[in-house]
């Protein structure tokens, strides 16, 4: 008789919707289907059962195509690679398990590493924002039982946190909030009217590239001060109705995505945002929010957080400090200046999301990539190594976009024989234990 | 309001001829990766004889190698920073954190430099003789650091984090430079000759910015008190920036009429004696 | 397991009443004991202090707002990352150290436990997973109550047996230690922007004060008998003239009899009372009251307070008190963390420089250190910095030389630049009281180890206790005499024997011993009324399943779990 697995945490965005219902084969090897999650959620745990899955490590050959090897021989290598690399770069973690990274994080220190993980090309803009000027935030309960004014401000969750607007931020009836969506107004703030704008109350048009003066404009205007008639596109008129709307908000927050993080100025835009949310908590009680992407990038940047003191791009490779410079020590940064000799990847596609100029500088590094799937970037590794699907395969704590931490759930065994990237890193750990040991050879 | 001219603070004496002890480097192998110079400054230098100036560790990410592995090394330095000129001949374009704190004495590279060049100084003389990539003259406190040539992002401006950029110290750069320059400025005085991308001067709090060149935007965003003196155009104003008043001005050697610009008017400002004191942009007519 | 046999050694122990005689510490399977044989390996403490290992009774070291401020602080580690030599990870962190860096130094302090002051319960995995991370020292979590919408609901009509219940199964789900209470009322208040600054204004919607908050919680927690008491931070922390708000609380605690089978004596036990005790009006004529607040702590024998020292550092605040945080930032500008935990609690973070050049600032330190020197019971006056708050741990040496020595706090006093109205504001100049080791015990180890209820097997050296012991370099008959020098033998000591093994000696980490994770489990009559309750809110407004919200065992591999059993209440 197939079972039910109640309560389970989904495995792909920052919402971390954790009601999923999957339905399981009573051998506990095949997920038969999904409740309650959206379109891309529900596709997570559905393909797990689509044949054509990698179950041993493939080790890329001469000429360019690849052959199955085992765990011990591709553990091997990986260490052997580690131990001889001046600076390697540690990068991705945003989809395991904060268990996993701290097992990667002891090995980055042993063998010189720079840890950086997927903000470096997300929200790490927003980070950076925060380092500068803090952030007045909330829980996603919060927004839930008292918000009566949500701004959705260059982000778009009808597409990219689908859940979001009916678990948290539009439709919930929550404790202050017993109207719904119809006790609260919501803006959208966009270059292009999106399908998050279709549910707004007000769409407010913004010409791209120029959010930080948009942002400046509301700041001056509600301290009083005289503004242009248009700025980036928004008339005055329009941005003092805007802010005197929010003055007369109870509980105001703005949640925000690539349209701030992405465009002209990056973290300036963040920065801009978080200093009108701190202005006006001086009238209403106001909150931010950044919409992370990934299910556990925010889980990457806690542990690297309580261990190393930073959020991301975190470089070990002295091996007795721990240092931090957005634009030196991030990835791509590291990548098109080959300042790495060896690239290690786990739990992520930097060959789909890097520059080129990035990835070609990557191809001719000795290349490790951890990952279950074949991808964009297993194709240019030396070695692939598939593992368990973290949050599916195997259990994992996460961290949703309010930095909530939510253990996530096994739901069915991996594949025969597959490691889990736990048991993975920590047999890395140990060769690099021996290797070193040994004078690294 | 009238201001008298800006100029070079560091004037010396005829009569007083400092003697000092010269060390030179000159490069005879490339890394493979980049190097952390971050021992190569009059400070660390002082007291030594060539051959242990030589000994000096360098890092190649966790390897570490000795100076003597990448140049030759001539000459004896100085008792005190003070004392202690470094010169470094060859192509630096990647080594990291030279001059990097230096409190006193004199560096001069002929060569582009990679990151950190000059950052955290506090004193002395530091000239490079070509560009310098980003993260230079960071938090700088004093003393004088020249740039013949083109600077990168983040020039003289504040550690990831601190909200204490720079505060003395005069920083010039002949050629152009990139974005976030002068992040968090307190004090001193930051001039650059040719042009700058975005974001020159934000969350400025005191000292003093002088553009030569074009701005591309974001000019004096979220400033609270310093002044910025733009000699060329800036493609977008802040909006939270308002004409106030045409001044005649001597600014760095070049007397003109400015229209005086006071803003950010989105930011909190000071007050002194009752009145609000803004931050002031000047554009030269 | 080991035997050790400590030689030669000061003893100082509150517990047996030693004070300062050279006695003999055997050591066998991580216990005290009277006796071991000639096998075993002796330590020569000859010229040097022993005591029990010391007791940290409230830190902020674990958990969201503390890692919030280190990633948000890039500059806290600049310059600052460093790793020795041997088995330690990297170190980095002025004000608030990475988690390993908290587990070293606290060790080489010579502690071997540490209380996690607030701990959010919807965050609880995230507490647990650095305490886990934690090298060396035991640790515990304090969950906070005093703006929780269930103890909000339950109190405004005094259910105190649903209010008991509730806690007992939020101690479960969360591991937690005991009942914390932040400016009971004003954070849920400063969920709306608003706060309760004195103890009778009315929270908002929920229509109940904080001195009907304050007094439910501490009935509850004798109800179930806990090991610790209720443990508060009080109303309007902060604000000149609020040492009457800290009096009308204290007051509370009049007539309320501790009961529970730990020894405890105390029914409230007053946090960083520092920032509590200010007479005046505004920071122009601000001045101490640490004497008026000291004169009723010394009266009143039902109450445990802990210092709150300022240390004249650069450094982080950080709390569950929101609207202060709000207000601070106010008035230094500076760069302001902010959370809102549905139905639960907040938390604020902001940068702060304790100027010594600063009359107000340099005051603070002033009074800080009169609360400890005017308390006639050193069994209840504890030593803090509210880390990271008034200043980092790490300066509990600097704070022990003030204490123990006027010639050095004296240099202090008279060298800052506004030294006449510092010392025209407080009334530090004229105490001459210099601590004694044997007091300094009692504060740092016996007294915080009955305060939460461990004395027992903790903060003593009798035989049948815990082998948590600490040795230092100092000679009671040749005390040292310079700042410096007091501060260095404290920083580093000469061994550290936790759980009877030796984890430092000469300062340097020489093993990770075998942390755990204590927290207590209180067992209730069933109570269907709260358990519908929650099922309740999990429903309707949290924003996780009730299933998701428990600390899973794996989070604490090693547990030390207390006991008490209320149903025959």
């Amino acid at each position: 008789m197939p079972k039910e697995v109640t309560d389970v945490i989904c495995p792909f965005c920052g919402t971390l919707c954790d009601d999923l219902i999957i339905t399981v084969s009573d051998d506990n090897k095949t997920i038969l289907g999904v409740k309650n999650a959206c379109a891309i959620g529900a596709e997570k745990f559905n393909h797990q059962r689509l044949p054509g899955r990698v179950k041993r490590p493939r080790m890329r050959q001469a000429d360019g195509t690849y052959k199955e090897i085992t765990y011990d021989e591709a553990i091997d290598w990986t260490a052997k690679m580690l131990v001889k690399s001046r600076k390697t770069l540690m990068y991705g973690w945003a989809s395991t398990s904060c268990q996993a990274m701290s097992i990667g994080h002891e090995i980055a220190e042993k063998v010189g590493g720079v840890v950086d993980n997927c903000a470096t090309v997300c929200h790490g803009s927003s980070l950076i924002a925060i380092e500068d000027v803090g952030v007045p935030s909330c829980t996603l309960g919060e927004v839930k039982n008292r918000a009566d004014r949500v701004i959705f401000w260059g982000c778009n969750p009808a597409h990219a946190h689908p859940r979001h607007m009916s678990r948290y931020s539009i439709f919930p009836r929550g404790f202050f909030t017993t109207k719904g969506h119809k006790g609260r107004k919501i803006y959208c703030v966009d270059c292009r009217y999106t399908d998050t704008a279709k549910c707004a109350d007000g769409f407010i048009q913004i010409q791209q590239g120029f959010d930080y003066e948009v942002l400046d404009a509301f700041r001056a205007a509600a301290r009083g001060e005289v503004i242009p008639d248009v700025v980036g596109g928004v008339p005055k008129e329009k941005i003092i109705e805007v802010v005197e709307d929010l003055k007369r908000g109870r509980f105001c927050v703005i949640f925000f995505g690539m349209g701030l993080t992405h465009t002209m100025g990056r973290n300036h835009n963040i920065d801009e945002a978080i200093n009108f949310t701190r202005d006006m908590n001086d009238y209403t009680k106001f909150a931010i929010m950044a919409m992370r992407g990934h299910w556990n990038v925010t889980g990457s940047g806690q542990v690297l957080g309580w261990q190393y003191g930073f959020p991301y791009a975190v470089d070990l490779s002295r091996g007795d400090q721990a240092r931090h410079q957005t634009g030196e020590t991030t990835s791509v940064d590291l990548l098109n200046r080959n300042e790495v000799e060896a690239c290690f990847y786990i739990a992520t596609d930097p060959g789909a999301h890097f520059p080129v100029n990035a990835m070609i500088s990557s191809s001719r590094k000795p290349t490790v990539t951890i990952d279950p799937h074949i991808n964009c970037t297993t194709e240019i590794s030396d070695i692939h190594i598939p593992v368990a699907l973290v949050g599916v395969e195997v259990g994992g704590c996460a961290y949703r976009m309010d930095n909530v931490p939510i253990e996530t759930r096994k739901v069915v065994d991996p594949p025969e024989g597959v490691l889990t990237d736990e048991e993975l890193l920590t047999k890395i750990n140990n060769r690099v234990d021996e290797l070193l040991a040994t004078g690294g050879q | 309001m009238h201001r008298t001219s800006i100029s070079s603070p560091w004037m010396r004496p005829r009569h007083e001829v400092k003697r000092m002890n010269t060390v030179t480097l000159t490069i005879k192998k490339q890394p493979e990766l980049y190097l952390e110079l971050e021992k190569v400054n009059p400070d660390t230098f002082a007291g030594k004889k060539a051959d242990e100036i030589a000994k000096l560790p360098v890092y190649q990410g966790k390897e570490i190698l000795t100076l003597g592995d990448f140049f030759t090394v001539t000459g004896d330095a100085g008792a005190t920073a003070a004392d202690t000129k470094i010169v470094i001949n060859g192509d630096c374009t990647k080594m990291k954190y030279i001059g990097a704190k230096m409190t006193a004495g004199e560096v001069v590279v002929n060569s582009a430099c990679d990151m950190y060049t000059g950052s955290w100084m506090t004193g002395g003389k530091l000239t490079v003789n070509g560009d310098v990539h980003s993260f230079c003259g960071l938090a700088m406190k004093g003393g004088e650091f020249t740039i013949n040539g083109n600077a990168g992002n983040y020039l003289g401006a504040a550690y990831r984090g601190d909200w204490r950029g720079m505060s003395g110290g005069v920083l010039r750069v002949k050629g152009n430079a990139g974005s976030d320059v002068a992040t968090f400025m307190i004090g001193g005085t930051l001039i650059v000759e040719g042009d700058v991308d975005i974001h020159l001067g934000t969350h400025m709090e005191g000292g003093t910015i002088i553009l030569k060149g074009n701005a591309n935007r974001r000019v004096g965003g979220q400033m609270v008190k310093g002044d910025i003196y733009v000699f060329g155009t800036i493609n977008v104003m802040m909006p939270g920036y308002k004409a106030v008043a045409d001044v005649d001005l001597e600014i760095d050697g070049t007397k003109a009429k400015f229209t005086q610009f006071i803003g950010d008017l989105g930011e909190r400002h000071p007050k002194r004696k009752g009145e609000t004191v803004y931050g002031n942009l000047y554009m030269k007519k | 397991m080991s035997e050790y046999i400590i030689k030669n050694g000061h003893v100082f122990d509150p517990v047996q009443g030693i004070k300062g005689d050279k006695a003999e510490i055997a050591v066998k399977d991580g216990k005290i004991v009277d006796k071991v044989g000639s096998g075993a390996k002796v330590i020569d403490a000859k010229g040097k202090t022993v005591m029990a290992g010391a007791l940290e009774v409230h830190a902020h070291v674990a958990g969201p707002k503390v890692n919030a401020g280190r990633w948000y602080r890039p500059e806290d580690k600049h310059f600052d990352s460093h790793k020795t030599a041997g088995i330690t990870r990297i170190e980095g962190g002025k004000s608030i150290p990475t988690v390993f860096k908290t587990g070293y130094e606290y060790a080489r302090m010579g502690f071997t436990f540490a209380m996690e002051a607030a701990m959010p319960p919807l965050y609880a995995r995230h507490v647990h997973e650095e305490i886990h991370d934690t090298p060396i020292i035991d640790e515990a979590a304090l969950p906070v109550f005093g703006n929780n919408w269930f103890i909000l609901e339950y109190l405004k009509n005094h259910e105190v047996e649903n209010t008991a219940a509730y806690i007992a199964w939020i101690l479960r789900q969360t591991k937690g230690y005991g009942v914390k209470c932040v400016n009971p009322g004003g954070t849920e208040a400063w969920a709306w922007g608003l706060n309760c600054l004195s103890i009778h204004d009315k929270v908002p919607y929920f229509d109940i004060t904080p001195a009907e908050i304050i007094t439910g919680l501490m009935e509850a927690n004798e109800y179930l008998g806990l090991p610790h008491s209720m443990h508060l931070h009080q109303n309007n922390l902060g604000n000149p003239g609020n040492y009457t708000t800290t009096l009308e609380s204290l007051k509370l605690a009049e007539g309320i009899k501790p009961k529970n089978n730990f020894g405890r004596e105390q029914v409230l036990h007053s946090t960083h009372i520092q920032f509590h005790s200010y007479k005046g009006t505004n920071w122009g004529d601000f001045e101490s009251g640490a004497k008026e607040v000291m004169d009723y702590v010394n009266r009143q024998k039902n109450l445990t307070i802990d210092t709150g020292n300022v240390t004249l550092d650069e450094t982080t605040t950080m709390t569950a008190d929101g609207p202060f945080e709000h207000h601070l930032q106010s008035l230094n500008h500076l760069k302001w963390f902010n959370v809102d935990v549905e139905l639960e609690t907040a938390a604020g973070v902001v940068p702060f420089i304790y100027d010594p050049n600063n009359a107000v600032f340099a005051s603070q330190w002033a009074v800080g250190l009169e609360i400890a020197l005017y308390a006639k019971d050193p069994m209840r006056c504890f030593i803090t910095t509210d880390h990271p708050n008034a200043g980092p741990f790490t300066r509990y040496p600097r704070v022990y030389s003030w204490l123990m020595s006027k010639k050095v706090r004296d240099e202090r006093l008279n060298t800052f630049k506004k030294a006449d109205k510092v010392i025209s504001a407080t009334t530090l100049a004229n105490i001459d009281r210099e601590i004694t080791l044997y007091e300094l015990a009692a504060m740092t180890r016996a007294g915080p180890a009955k305060c939460l209820g461990l004395s027992k097997d903790y903060g003593g050296l009798k035989p049948g206790m815990n082998a948590d012991i600490a040795i230092y370099n100092i000679n009671p008959d040749k005390f040292p005499s310079s700042g410096p020098e007091i501060e260095k033998a404290f920083a580093q000591v000469a061994y550290l024997f936790k759980d009877g093994k030796i984890c430092v000696e000469d300062g340097k980490v020489v093993d990770m011993g075998h942390k755990q994770t204590f927290w207590v489990d209180a067992k209730v009559p069933e109570n269907k009324q709260v358990m519908h309750d929650i099922k309740e809110k999990f429903l309707r407004y949290y924003s996780l399943n009730e299933k998701n919200y428990p600390v899973p065992e794996s989070y604490a591999p090693h547990q030390h779990i207390i006991s008490v059993d209320a149903t025959q209440a």
